[in-house]
């Protein structure tokens, strides 16, 4: 190597030969590090190309425009070999590395425990979304009730038998008139008292019977009532919210009927029930293809309905002559049985994490 | 009630052909609960035929029995040639000897299939080849009787080889339909006839022809001394043959109906009564002492029951009773003292009608749902009496050979029914179907209401006056009529039309806030629960709850589901302890519970009032209802046990525990905008050293953290179960409504790190908010990253790590103003805390 003090040789074929170095060198660099080495040695401060470039100044006369010009050349054709280099090493790595850091992308990844919502929950909001959808607002109160709200003001006779203590579980002492809400109705009486008319709400929640514990019966469980009270409510559009409600529920091909029933705090009542999804039908009257999810009735019970007692608007102050409303109500539990096949109530208040975790997503 | 078709046939005139099924739906439509039909007898199938008995011989057997070897005609087409019968025969084995040479037999030939899906074949018998069977009632499933086989009438012209299906009334189809409360008169064939008359355009045949007369106490000396028995009517028939059977017609209907035969004169009253709706009486009159009185029970009084039960009675029940005392609780059950007998020759015929809620609770008070007090309290059609008792009459005098005394009593009168009016055009707005007026009229008429047709004075709307018929007690308000009217159209012909409400606001503020913490917790691991909320005070022993606790406020149910768990839950932890329990012993180890609900603290005690129903009760009538309810607010309880993370691939086992649980806490209230306060408190069920007080702006929401061992181990939860129970409602009261966004400094941050030494009982919050109160304003943030005990540090103290980032909104700090702000900030923690500054 030459030092700058020496007088460097700066003819054509001396300048090739320095070309020819770099390329060679960068050619052999197998590695980004190695190229780096290369790099200085032959495109850095002190490398051959470099002290040439320092020495045209020497150079006197004509010559120096050819060498200056030779040199450039080489500089140039150096720095774009290195660039071409390190492109090609630099992506030769890459792939190498990606290839390296392969992962089994199977593995299990969660990051912590697998939470999941109650299906009754999520479908009681699912519900309500139905409704809120169609500008109602949903309504709540109190699960310990006064008696006057769960029964009276809902027709029912002071001998109605729902208010035996075999039916209904009342607070202590007996004569508290404070009871377990039997259903969320005491919910729509509050909804009347307090809110300005017209009224369209539902009312979600749980409720209590003295009832038994089995697999189609719990004695706390859920229900979802709907409440309108506006001028001009009919039947008509009692059975136009059931159908929409039903078809949010379980799709577009569900059939309903409605069924008169007797409530005490509608009239006229209904029962609404829908199509069997099992038979559609088809058990009716057909011994040989027996339908359990129906009894072989084609129907099956869905919920309570009516035209709102003008009784029950009275006991709220509502103008009986003006006002006209509709009720209904169905469990959730049985809600849940039809839409997810769920086969057993008492799974939905055990508490098994099995139950909660089985629909995941499915249920919100 | 169970109605056999045929029978309903008789009263009404159902076209021809129709099958129970089909008229099952007509009734379906018109609102009554068909559950199901019944095809009876249809499971018997094949040749089951009448048979004249030609000979027999009597051949006893060595296991003692005698078997009678039968030749019967069976008729023509199912004879097989015999040489002494030149009409041919059947030759079977027949175990019974209750007929003769020339009787009519029911004979199942092979190839036929009996109650019980019993297939007949010839086979060998007692040395005999058996070609069939003659058949008894039970095999036939028409009774249980098996003393004898069956022996036809000879008059009915029956003649060998003819369908017996007839004669025997095998086959028919029932009708179980659960009849609602207001419409009683539908526990009857004469009410059921006339729902299916009126529904399908047909005539019917009403057996109550007889209208009551004015009272006369000419018969039976009655007295009502009680205005809860409305109507007595007592019918005397004497002379009756007590060895009369039943006919086999009666005794078959009663059993398609739901009732056993008993005998012919119990029999016939429970037929009428399940014909007209009337429950009925029959008294034996020699056994009676004197005039009946209908009055209510004296204190202490006492009577046995026909069903052989001494009975205490209550002041509020009705009795029938003669000199003797009470013979019977009226509307419920006879007693046992004048009841029939087998040797009863003069009978009473008691049909009356009574008060429904008197019958009601009387039913309830005794446990007592008969058939007759099933009818009473639903309300039995008052002009029904005086009919049912002569029909009763009739058939003891043609079946019994009794004769019926002239003399009658009709004690009491048929009250009147209430009048009411309606707009012609209510049933259409309400229905929300056009029933034109003419339409409403005739089904009205139809339904048996006293009807005019009337214009309104000032509108010219024509209005309705109504008089319900007297088995339509349910007949009352506007909207009965509308409902009647409803039911007779039918339900499928009104339209579906989705109303249209008002804007709404969607959900409110909190029911946003509740979904938001439930959502924001399950994203975080939690499986949602739900309990029972009863607990028993042994619960809060075992959590350790102080007797001055608010959790102590229980409210106590009168009657309870479980007298083990009498109490409302005012703690969701009790709940979800025996979720876990549950859990672990079906194998679910490692869990993560999270319930919502309401728990329950005592309200004021007084009890709530019942206003009226007449109108919107008073303000103060209101507030004194929500004053005695108990005080309800909505909790949220978390309990961890077992792994929150199992051991894995990438990396060892996290097991569950005061850390996740403050977590979660943090989780819950971080889903509503809540920052929680956190303070080390002792709290039962939490371990005195592991349970974070969580406050709001100073306010309790709850307390998280790790239970006490003694808690955990009373409950049988696994070590180092930890919980969070917050007040849910008061977390989300407290939240903040909105929030600001701020401007956000694009300026370069400053960072500093402070290690700060401090005693062990110092808090690293109160540290951490004095570095925020001394730093100023220009701090951004400060959060811990490490904490330090060992030998760098004096015993008993541990050292802080802060990373603190400062950042102007305007300008770049300057070295000495980050510092001067930090100095600032390690100055308030030394003052405060106590805190002071180690060097890395």
């Amino acid at each position: 190597m030459t030092g700058p003090d020496q007088q460097a040789d700066l003819s054509p074929a001396s300048i090739d030969a320095i070309v020819a170095g770099a390329l060679a060198a960068f050619a052999d660099a197998a590695s980004l590090a190695d190229l780096k080495v290369a790099r200085l040695a032959h495109a850095g401060d002190r490398s051959p190309v470099a002290l040439a470039n320092r020495a045209i100044g020497a150079i006197p006369g004509p010559e120096r425009r050819d060498a200056g010009q030779r040199i450039g050349a080489a500089r140039a054709a150096i720095a774009a070999a290195l660039a071409e280099r390190e492109a090609e090493i630099g992506s030769a790595e890459l792939e190498a590395r990606l290839v390296a850091e392969r992962v089994d992308v199977t593995l299990p990844v969660a990051l912590g425990p697998a939470g999941a919502p109650h299906p009754i929950t999520a479908l009681m909001d699912l519900m309500g979304d139905v409704f809120t959808a169609m500008g109602w607002e949903i309504a709540e109160g109190p699960e310990a009730e006064g008696e006057w709200l769960n029964f009276d003001a809902l027709n029912f006779t002071p001998d109605h038998p729902a208010r035996f203590t075999s039916d209904t579980l009342f607070v202590e002492p007996l004569d508290s008139h404070v009871v377990m809400r039997t259903h969320t109705s005491p919910v729509q009486i509050r909804s009347m008292l307090d809110r300005p008319l017209p009224i369209y709400v539902v009312c979600p929640g749980k409720t209590y019977r003295a009832d038994e514990f089995d697999a189609t019966h719990v004695p706390v469980f859920h229900q979802i009532e709907g409440l309108v009270v506006d001028e001009g409510i009919s039947l008509a559009h009692l059975k136009g919210t059931l159908d929409h409600l039903a078809r949010s529920m379980f799709g577009d091909d569900i059939e309903t009927r409605m069924r008169p029933h007797y409530f005490p705090f509608t009239e006229p009542s209904a029962e609404v029930d829908l199509k069997c999804f099992v038979c559609h039908g088809a058990s009716v009257g057909n011994p040989d293809a027996p339908c359990r999810t129906c009894k072989s009735q084609g129907w099956i019970e869905w919920g309570g309905c009516g035209v709102v007692n003008p009784r029950v608007l009275a006991a709220c102050g509502i103008d009986t002559d003006r006002y006209s409303g509709f009720a209904f109500g169905m469990g959730i539990e049985r809600t849940l049985m039809f839409r997810n096949n769920a086969a057993d109530m008492r799974d939905m208040v055990e508490g098994d994490v099995r139950f909660s975790r089985s629909l995941k997503g499915m249920a919100r | 009630m169970r109605a056999p078709l045929s029978w309903l046939a008789e009263h009404v005139d159902l076209p021809a052909g129709m099958t129970g099924r089909e008229l099952g739906e007509v009734l379906i439509r018109a609102g009554l609960e068909v559950e199901r039909v019944e095809s009876v007898g249809a499971e018997i199938t094949g040749p089951v035929v009448v048979g004249r008995i030609l000979a027999f011989v009597d051949e006893p057997q060595s296991n003692g029995k005698t078997i009678r070897w039968v030749q019967v005609d069976v008729g023509a087409e199912h004879n097989q040639p015999h040489p002494d019968y030149p009409q041919g025969c059947r030759s079977v084995v027949c175990g019974a000897h209750n007929f003769s040479v020339g009787d009519l037999v029911v004979v199942s030939l092979p190839g036929a299939v009996l109650a019980g899906g019993f297939a007949i074949s010839a086979r060998k018998t007692y040395g005999h080849l058996s070609d069939g069977m003659i058949c008894a009632e039970d095999e036939l499933g028409i009774g249980t009787d098996h003393t004898g086989i069956i022996v036809l009438p000879s008059d009915e012209g029956l003649r060998p080889g003819d369908d017996p299906a007839g004669v025997l009334h095998l086959r028919d189809d029932v009708l179980d339909i659960d009849v609602s409360p207001d419409i009683g008169y539908c526990l009857s064939i004469r009410g059921l006839a006339r729902e299916a008359g009126q529904n399908l355009g047909v005539g019917f045949h009403d057996v109550v022809e007889r209208s009551t007369p004015p009272s006369k106490l000419d018969g039976y000396a009655v007295e009502l001394a009680d205005p809860a028995c409305r109507l007595f009517v007592a019918l005397s028939v004497t002379g009756v043959d007590p060895t009369r059977p039943t006919p086999r017609w009666m005794a078959r209907r009663l059993v398609m109906a739901g009732m056993r035969s008993i005998s012919l004169a119990v029999d016939i009253t429970n037929y009428v009564m399940l014909e007209t709706g009337q429950p009925l009486h029959a008294y034996d009159a020699s056994l009676l002492r004197g005039p009946i009185v209908v009055r209510k029970a004296r204190p202490g009084e006492t009577m046995v029951t026909l069903d052989d039960v001494t009975r205490t009675l209550d002041p509020g029940d009705l009795l029938i009773t003669d000199d003797s005392g009470p013979i019977g609780i009226a509307g419920v059950m006879g007693g046992a003292s004048t009841e029939i007998r087998p040797t009863s020759t003069d009978i009473l015929i008691e049909a009356a009608n009574f008060e429904p809620n008197t019958i009601s609770r009387a039913m309830r008070r005794h446990s007592l749902p008969s058939e007759a007090s099933k009818r009473f309290h639903r309300g039995v059609d008052p002009n029904a009496a005086y009919s049912a008792a002569h029909l009763v009459a009739k058939l003891l005098v043609e079946l019994a050979g009794g004769v019926l005394a002239e003399a009658e009593t009709v004690a009491g009168a048929v009250p009147e029914m209430p009048l009411a009016s309606i707009p012609v055009d209510l049933p259409s707005r309400i229905l929300g179907v056009d029933v034109p007026p003419d339409r409403v009229v005739q089904i009205l008429r139809e339904s048996g209401c006293d009807l005019e047709v009337a214009p309104e004075p000032h509108s010219g709307q024509a209005r309705l006056s109504l008089v319900p018929p007297t088995w339509r007690p349910d007949l009352v308000d506007p909207y009965d009529y509308v409902e009647e009217v409803g039911r007779k159209i039918g339900f499928d012909q009104i339209p579906s039309v989705v109303p249209t409400a008002p804007v709404g606001r969607g959900l409110t503020r909190a029911q946003r806030a509740r979904r938001a913490v439930n959502a924001a917790l399950v994203d975080a691991g939690l499986v949602e629960v739900l309990t029972f909320p009863f607990v028993s005070v042994e619960d809060l022993d075992r959590m350790r709850v102080a007797a001055d606790d608010a959790r102590r406020q229980l409210v106590r149910l009168a009657n309870p589901l479980a007298e083990t768990q009498p109490y409302l839950r005012s703690s969701m932890l009790p709940g979800l302890f025996a979720a876990v329990n549950r859990n672990n012993s079906r194998g679910n180890d490692d869990l993560a519970l999270l319930e919502t609900g309401l728990v329950f603290f005592a309200g004021s005690g007084q009890p709530a009032p019942l206003p009226a129903v007449t109108g919107r009760p008073s303000a103060d009538e209101l507030a004194a209802i929500s004053a005695a309810l108990p005080v309800q607010p909505r909790h949220l309880g978390i309990v961890l046990s077992g792994q929150w993370r199992p051991a894995g691939w990438d990396g060892p086992a996290e097991a569950a525990g005061w850390r996740q649980a403050l977590a979660l806490a943090e989780i819950a209230a971080a889903a509503v905008g809540v920052t929680l306060e956190r303070r080390a408190v002792a709290m039962p069920p939490w371990h005195p050293g592991r349970c974070a007080e969580l406050a709001v702006d100073g306010i309790v929401v709850g307390h998280a953290g790790e239970l006490h061992p003694q808690v955990a181990a009373d409950f049988g939860l696994p070590e180092r179960t930890a919980a969070v129970e917050l007040d849910l409602d008061a977390l989300i009261r407290l939240a903040p409504d909105r929030g600001s966004i701020p401007v956000l400094s694009t300026q370069p941050v400053a960072k500093e790190d402070v290690a700060l030494v401090v005693p062990d009982g110092v808090p690293v919050a109160e540290v951490r908010a004095a570095l925020v109160a001394g730093a100023g304003p220009l701090l951004e943030s400060v959060s811990l990253f490490d904490v330090y005990t060992g030998a760098k540090v004096p015993a008993g103290h541990r050292s802080l790590a802060f990373a603190m980032r400062f950042r102007a909104p305007d300008r770049t700090l300057t070295d000495a103003e980050t510092a001067a702000a930090r100095d600032a900030a390690v100055a308030a923690a030394a003052a405060g805390c106590g805190a002071v500054l180690r060097d890395f």
